[in-house]
């Protein structure tokens, strides 16, 4: 093991996850907003943003999947040794990270079931941009409408009509991120 | 510097409830379960608002707490407490200078602000738990749309009544899907739910916690032919005149005596600092002079 994995944490993980989980309550509550997050460290290619969610929100009670490039050495042994989350398959993650494309297909998560709608993945998608402008949305947390920049526009709209069940999920890029619940009406630009 | 961990509970459990809050916030108006802590209070005393606020806290936040819109209650100056000394947070009695106000059963007066957050202490968050007793029961009812019930309990009430009779924790419902349990806040504060603010609602006895987005739409149960009404005492408060508050009634001697005040405390305060003047005003402060 690589003695950088255990760089990257939280300097002061009470206040950092404090300030971290504001960001992220706001951008789930108001979806196409941008904040910033900042604290973690984590290895190539997760972001700064990607890497606070996971420090904020995983522990050992949350699997979590790493998709794509994002399954490496480095990143596993990172989350082993700050976040201590079971790493696992699509099927039974509750919080899952890697680019749009290596997430697909997104049925393999689990969406909740009628009775606990609150079953279901979260999924945190790293972009190469994130920008409040785009894709038109509507729904709770939106006082007319907002704009955001998304991967694709059919695979949220088959997720809205799942409510209340569907994926939540959160985007990230750099030391940015924002997030799409899945109560939001998304038409393309 | 406190010999607490920041805000009290431990960082797993503070996980375990933020991500609670950010499922609620993404399935408006559905309770959440969580794993509810034992707080240093008993049950009944806001302990399910005190861990929904303890996960909130950020160290720049300014902390409010109300107890039926009033700031210098038991409950409310003792959870104030609780925060200056397990978050150093600051405290205010200010709703504007507010960032987290925790609050047991009512909505401040002033409008909130995108900037702010409410957080309830909910003594029993499931609306229909009065009308069916089993858990297993209200699951599969929420589960399949299934609120027929709670319609006939309003409608019992008019047949009773003669109208909805219903006038705290009037049923509400969100974004056309799910039936919520608002707290006991009077009937009067219904239309405000549909705010600027985050609203978080944390049942600690009951181990829920759910959630409305700003902006959310927070319909509240009627019928056509008896539509809601925000009712309140058809008085203006007796300290400062306001005509548009909700207003507390108080018995004044055993004469049968009795005057009506607003029972936000702040709202009140700073209208009779603007120079605002209620019918029993001059008489109250020449008793306490």
């Amino acid at each position: 093991m690589d003695a950088d994995v255990l760089k990257g944490g939280f300097a002061n993980a009470p206040v950092d996850a404090a300030r971290a989980f504001r960001g992220l309550m706001t951008v789930m509550a108001r979806p196409g907003k941008l904040e910033t997050l900042q604290g973690a460290q984590p290895p190539a290619p997760v972001s700064v943003a990607a890497g606070t969610v996971i420090l904020t929100l995983c522990d050992p009670d949350t699997p979590l999947h790493l998709a794509g490039d994002w399954d490496c050495t480095a990143m596993r042994d990172w989350v082993a040794f700050h976040v201590g989350a079971p790493i696992v398959a699509a099927e039974q993650a509750m919080f899952a990270i890697g680019r749009w494309e290596d997430l697909a297909p997104l049925s393999r998560f689990a969406i909740g079931t009628p009775e606990y709608p609150d079953r279901s993945a979260t999924l945190i998608v790293e972009r190469e941009v994130l920008a409040s402008a785009g894709a038109t949305l509507r729904g709770p947390g939106i006082k007319e409408t907002a704009e955001m920049a998304l991967p694709e526009t059919e695979a949220f709209q088959m997720n809205a009509l799942l409510f209340p069940l569907g994926l939540d999920f959160f985007f990230t890029c750099g030391d940015q991120v924002s997030a799409l619940p899945r109560t939001t009406k998304v038409e393309a630009a | 510097m406190s010999d607490y961990n920041f805000a009290y509970l431990d960082e797993q459990t503070k996980r375990m409830i933020r991500r609670a809050i950010l499922k609620g916030l993404a399935i408006p108006g559905y309770q959440v379960p969580f794993a509810s802590r034992e707080m240093p209070m008993p049950y009944g005393w806001g302990t399910g608002g005190v861990q929904v606020s303890a996960a909130t806290l950020t160290p720049e936040d300014t902390l409010k707490v109300i107890d039926q819109g009033a700031d210098d209650t038991t409950n409310a100056v003792s959870i104030r407490k609780f925060f200056e000394k397990t978050a150093g947070v600051a405290t205010t009695e200010e709703t504007a200078q507010a960032s987290v106000i925790q609050t047991r059963h009512r909505i401040p007066e002033e409008a909130l602000r995108e900037d702010q957050i409410l957080v309830y202490q909910v003594p029993i968050p499931e609306p229909l738990r009065f009308l069916e007793p089993s858990e297993v029961e209200t699951r599969k009812m929420h589960s399949l749309e299934e609120y027929g019930l709670m319609h006939v309990k309003l409608y019992e009430d008019i047949a009773k009544h003669g109208a909805i009779a219903t006038s705290y924790a009037y049923p509400v419902k969100v974004e056309g899907r799910y039936v919520m349990d608002p707290s006991p806040i009077p009937k009067f504060d219904n239309p405000k739910m549909e705010m600027a603010a985050i609203q978080l609602f944390g049942a600690g006895r009951e181990q829920r916690i759910y959630a409305l987005p700003p902006y959310c739409q927070v319909v509240s149960l009627d019928f056509e032919d008896f539509p809601f009404e925000a009712s309140k005492a058809e008085h203006p408060c007796d300290m400062c005149g306001a005509e548009d508050s909700y207003l507390d009634e108080v018995i004044m001697d055993d004469a049968g005596s009795r005057m009506f005040v607003c029972s936000d405390t702040d709202y009140c305060a700073s209208r009779r600092a603007a120079g605002h003047v209620g019918a029993q005003a001059a008489a109250l402060e020449e008793t306490a002079a």
